[in-house]
């Protein structure tokens, strides 16, 4: 029995030593899930375009339940990974307790900005200065004069999109009326496109004519919605044009690909600290491609490049939601 | 609030309500005949995802559907057998089911599809399109009448319609034929209808089988109506406020209609206005959303008349030696 503990213990201990002279990077999936489609979907392809380029191999979890949020943490940091790249802001909690029991070990939380701890980059995303964007050219195409927004779970976070997006939209339509919707308060909202569905309709018969989806897997069901009744919707985080060539304006690209690519590549040397990705950065963005390029005319392209070089230069201020949590044209 | 707006939140409510209706018919008949059936919510699911496989294989919706009910059978199948053959606990199988159906899906889903755990669009035949009544657009001019008829009557899918015929269908065969009777004793007391030398396990069987067909044509819905397509865990907890309204309902098929109509507009009006302003104080979006199951409790406390369920629910038969 002792001997088979001693075993036991020594492959243990090999196991573990072999992992940290890895050092592979681990990549934990939000509830969302790997293929949503949009955020996470984002950190996929970001890993995997790392792992073909250099041929390395990365470890993954995709969480199924709040609880195992600290467990995985644990798990990969024990197991050597280094660095440990989390998605989504409901990962804080977990990170602040688990991060300073791993001084060794580098921590990459995307969509957190909030934290004391040394060993973890922390990055943001101006999502608001995209969402205005896609907000300008929602201005810009609609006819009604109506533009709707259809969020998911009901976090400042989202409102946050929803914000900026109100702001482009006025910042070009000054009279037009934007409908906001939220999904639900419960993580489910992230995942039930016949709500989203129910949402968009709902817009359309208020009269908008262009819908902005920042919902997650909710987000298919008003994209669908939308093409199916004729009118035009934007995507968000991923370029999702391609779902419904012609019927999608645009897609609020938020380059969470980016992020999750050049910390794997900085491997265990990646920078800490806090870094916001905006337009300057190319952290976000408008997608423009061959499904959408019917929908974009030049004039509007033209007023939206304009902004982002006006927003990269300073001479106009997005007003971020999370400055004194509430938005200056929009209520929810 | 303007007439217009009024028809659209009860179109809306007609589609939320369908699903809720079809999943609380299933729960009906289950429940009526003594096998309590959490696992509604894990039938629609699989039923969604093989509906939407299916029909976008084929590019039939009707090959779709018929997919949608066989898996929905199959689920059935084996709640029936843990629970009737080998008098498992009914509701830790039907807690299972939903496990089953909710990483079944998502696993074929990714395996045949290679989409993330969804299915293709689907377009065209591979959907059911809505049914326009006859006269529909003849009539929509027509004051009152005419938004009635062709916003909130036509204008559905054929599922839709099927649900709300299930209605009177399940009144019939429950209370007017003798499988209905035999089956709601069963419920109640299946030692005396095993006296009168019927099957108690047949009737069982018979009806969870029909739980797992009506439950297969909501996941249907839900996939190939509603949405174009299965995504991951689809039916948002729709198996439960199905459940919710059935204990509403004190499980009678009519009340059943009129508490998942309720159910389905409550949501309609959550989903249309985001705060509700009284003038006095202003309701927020979520006690909508949480209505249908204070309601459910307050119906389950005794405050409004009685919910007593099957005597025999939830519990094995064992033949008496």
């Amino acid at each position: 029995m002792t001997f088979m503990k001693t075993i036991l213990g020594t492959a243990a201990a090999l196991a573990l030593s072999a992992g940290a002279a890895l050092a592979e990077p681990a990549l934990i999936f939000d509830l969302g899930g790997k293929f949503d489609k949009s955020f996470n979907e984002a950190a996929h392809n970001g890993a995997q375009r790392w792992a073909t380029e250099t041929g390395g191999t990365y470890r993954e979890i995709e969480l199924q339940s709040e609880a195992q949020r600290e467990q995985a943490l644990r798990r990969f940091a024990e197991a050597g990974a280094n660095p440990i790249i989390t998605m989504g802001f409901a990962m804080a909690d977990a990170l602040s307790v688990v991060a300073p029991e791993y001084p060794d070990t580098k921590f990459v939380a995307v969509d957190v900005t909030w934290l004391d701890a040394l060993n973890i980059r922390q990055i943001g995303f101006a999502e608001h200065e995209g969402s205005y964007l896609v907000g300008m050219l929602a201005g810009m195409a609609t006819k009604s004069g109506t533009v709707g927004f259809v969020g998911g779970m009901d976090i400042p976070l989202i409102r946050h999109f929803g914000c900026g997006y109100a702001q482009g939209v006025k910042a070009v339509n000054a009279d037009a009326t934007i409908i906001a919707n939220m999904t639900g308060t419960t993580p489910s909202a992230w995942n039930d496109p016949v709500r989203g569905s129910e949402l968009t309709k709902s817009q359309i018969s208020q009269g908008a004519d262009v819908v902005y989806a920042a919902a997650g897997g909710t987000g298919v069901g008003v994209l669908q919605t939308a093409a199916d009744e004729g009118i035009l919707s934007i995507g968000v985080d991923s370029n999702q044009n391609y779902l419904h060539p012609g019927k999608v304006l645009t897609s609020m690209l938020k380059r969470v690909d980016v992020a999750v690519y050049d910390a794997m590549k900085a491997g265990t040397d990646v920078e800490t600290g806090v870094f916001v990705l905006g337009l300057a950065e190319e952290g976000v963005g408008y997608s423009l491609d061959e499904f959408n390029a019917a929908l974009i005319t030049d004039e509007m392209k033209a007023a939206v490049e304009d902004a982002r070089a006006k927003i990269i230069a300073g001479e106009l201020e997005v007003v971020s939601y999370y400055a004194n949590d509430s938005c200056p044209v929009l209520d929810f | 609030m303007e007439f217009l707006t009024i028809i659209q939140v009860l179109d809306s409510t007609v589609r939320l309500a369908t699903p809720l209706l079809l999943a609380c018919l299933a729960g009906l008949f289950s429940e009526r005949a003594g096998i309590f059936d959490i696992g509604l919510e894990g039938k629609m699911l699989i039923a969604a995802f093989f509906s939407a496989a299916v029909a976008a294989v084929t590019g039939s919706v009707w090959l779709g559907l018929l997919a949608g009910i066989a898996a929905s059978l199959v689920l059935s199948g084996l709640h029936g057998l843990a629970s009737i053959t080998f008098r498992g606990n009914q509701l830790i199988s039907g807690v299972a089911i939903n496990f089953l159906a909710a990483g079944l899906t998502v696993l074929i889903a990714q395996d045949w599809f290679a989409q993330g755990g969804r299915t293709p669009s689907l377009a065209g035949a591979a959907r059911f399109a809505p049914i326009e009544l006859p006269f529909a657009s003849a009539l929509a001019g027509v004051p009152v009448i005419g938004p009635i008829y062709s916003e909130l009557l036509s204008g559905h899918s054929i599922l839709v319609y099927i649900a709300l015929l299930a209605v009177p269908g399940t009144w019939w065969l429950l209370y007017r034929t003798r499988f209905g009777l035999r089956l709601r004793a069963v419920g109640e007391n299946p030692a005396a209808v095993d006296t009168a030398g019927v099957s108690v396990v047949g009737l069982r069987f018979a009806a969870v089988a029909i739980c797992g067909v009506l439950c297969g044509i909501a996941g249907a819905y839900l996939a190939t109506a509603l949405q174009a397509g299965f995504v991951k865990d689809m039916t948002a907890g729709r198996g439960f406020i199905a459940l919710a309204a059935l204990i509403f309902a004190k499980w009678r098929p009519w009340h059943a209609l009129w508490a998942c109509l309720l159910f389905g507009f409550l949501q309609a009006i959550a989903l249309r206005y985001q705060n509700i302003d009284l003038g006095v104080f202003v309701v927020p979006v979520q006690v909508m959303d949480a209505l249908p199951y204070i309601l459910t409790v307050v119906i389950l406390a005794g405050f409004v008349g009685k919910a007593i369920p099957p005597r025999a629910g939830g519990e094995p038969y064992v033949k008496e030696r």
